[in-house]
């Protein structure tokens, strides 16, 4: 799978697959196409399992926020940015097929409050920087 | 890492390949639970030539394999298959098996991928003073399975001279195939259906799983990967060395008792002396769970009864057929009970369930 899906570069990328997005003064955080892909292998019905946190909960960065769980195997979800949670997207949990039709908007997971407003940072890559982090992984 | 004589056939059906048990191996080709349908409804063909076969020969070879393995090999009819373990002194596996018994008192042995180099050490190893040639057949035989209720038709049109309404569960013939002479087909197989598997020399594997998949097209057979083998396995309640046995889980409590053999005239094995104290005085039983929840219960999940843990997940999956998420589990006795409700413990979040008995499927005897 060589597909060059130009991933948007209005947000920032984390080394686990998740994306942090600027919203107004808060951030939301969601799971890359590769992840998803990595999970369902594809297949939307593959994907059976997702657990989001509580809202008030405080995040440090790379702390473990949910979990999201295939057919076969539960990978953690990561958070990119340190900060409290303040919203999650409960269609979801219902709805997984979301995640494969539009991991980059309605797939959003949770609304964070970060703790500093230069989140941006350390440790994330842009669009860029993230697509050859991938294509180092392969090999 | 080892590729089967099939390799080039998976990658031209677009499968995904993982590293299983030292072989890169077809997880699936579709979705996994479109793949367990397929097989609970039409058929499914499968590459199994990551298994490990080895065959004993010599004029010790049965009185051999009575000596390490569980099952009583003397006892079993020419041309018949039984489970069996290779277990240690303690009566933990370090694998488990199927044993042929061939005419003339030689055996064929199918191991598991990821133990064969273990079981063929720790068979080198037992056979001293007995009269026998242990002959590692995985790099020559290829071994493609072909499970579910149309099997019997596709396959019948590729088999000359023999019709395989005459072959037993756990049976075993030499039958022509696809023209190739004496090809071993035996009734067995990993998913609770009617099936054969074939032990095809490699320099035809790919013909004959081409000449499969083409006789099978009318009968809606289709490539089934290792995703869905898995799933069918443990509807159908039957073992994985590293999940329901393994070296601290022996075959006594997983409820393999029809694969060890305590005979008296079987005489000593290695493992019985343990096995025989685990029959008297067992600590806990392989149940089934079924669950209405979202999670999937997977190895390790720890399994309660109000406060108190009473046992462990074994395997989990997402059940096509029983459409539920289910799970094989050791629990303590006094919590083995069919019905019995208890609770999955997902990181804290409780998850109810109901004990059932095993398989949660199966039609092999049809």
């Amino acid at each position: 799978m060589t597909s060059k899906t130009t991933r948007p570069d209005d947000r920032k990328y984390f080394e686990s697959h998740e994306w942090a997005k600027q919203d107004g003064e808060n951030v939301i955080i969601g799971i890359t196409d590769f992840a998803v892909t990595a999970l369902s292998n594809g297949n939307d019905s593959d994907l059976v399992y997702c657990d989001l946190p509580e809202p008030g909960r405080e995040l440090a960065q790379g702390e473990t926020f949910g979990e999201i769980e295939s057919v076969k195997a539960v990978s953690d979800l990561n958070s990119p940015v340190a900060g409290e949670v303040i919203a999650i997207n409960q269609k979801i949990e219902e709805h997984l097929e979301i995640l494969s039709r539009d991991p980059w908007n309605e797939g959003w997971m949770i609304r964070i409050r970060p703790t500093s407003k230069n989140w941006a940072g350390e440790k994330l890559m842009s669009a860029a920087e993230y697509e050859k982090y991938l294509e180092a992984q392969k090999h | 890492m080892k590729r089967t004589a099939l390799h080039d056939v998976h990658e031209r059906l677009g499968a995904k390949l993982i590293e299983f048990g030292g072989w890169h191996m077809p997880v699936q080709y579709g979705p996994i639970l479109d793949e367990v349908t397929t097989v609970r409804t039409k058929a499914g063909l499968f590459d199994l030539g990551h298994m490990g076969r080895v065959r004993v020969t010599g004029k010790d070879a049965v009185r051999y394999v009575d000596r390490i393995a569980t099952n009583f090999c003397a006892k079993i009819p020419t041309n018949a298959i039984r489970y069996s373990l290779f277990c240690k002194e303690d009566g933990n596996p370090i694998d488990d098996v199927l044993l042929y018994k061939e005419d003339g008192g030689s055996v064929f042995i199918v191991v598991n991928a990821s133990n064969t180099d273990v079981d063929l050490a720790w068979m080198r190893e037992h056979s001293k003073g007995f009269d026998v040639k242990i002959d590692d057949q995985t790099d020559e035989l290829g071994m493609i399975a072909i499970q579910g209720q149309t099997s019997r038709e596709a396959l019948q049109k590729l088999v000359d001279g023999f019709d395989l309404g005459d072959l037993g569960y756990y049976k075993f013939t030499f039958a022509t195939v696809c023209g190739i002479p004496n090809m071993r087909v035996s009734r067995t197989g990993y998913t609770g259906e009617l099936g054969y598997e074939l032990y095809v020399p490699n320099a035809h594997t790919e013909r004959v799983w081409n000449a499969l998949a083409e006789a099978g097209k009318p009968h809606g057979v289709a490539a089934i990967g290792l995703g869905a083998r898995d799933i069918l396995r443990l509807e159908a309640g039957m073992p994985l060395y590293g999940h329901e046995i393994d070296a601290t889980h022996n075959p006594i409590e997983a409820g393999l008792h029809f694969g060890v053999s305590f005979a008296p005239e079987k005489g000593e094995w290695i493992g019985r002396a343990a096995l025989e104290r685990v029959q008297k005085n067992p600590k806990q039983r392989l149940v089934g769970l079924t669950t209405e929840g979202p999670r999937v219960p997977r190895q390790g999940t720890p399994i309660h009864r109000g406060a108190e843990q009473v046992g462990a997940v074994a395997s989990g999956a997402v059940s096509p057929t029983i459409q539920k998420n289910i799970a094989s589990a050791f629990v303590k006795l006094g919590c083995d009970q069919p019905g019995l409700a208890l609770e999955l413990d997902f990181k804290g979040k409780r998850q109810a369930c109901t004990v059932q008995e095993l398989p949660f499927f199966s039609r092999t005897r049809k």
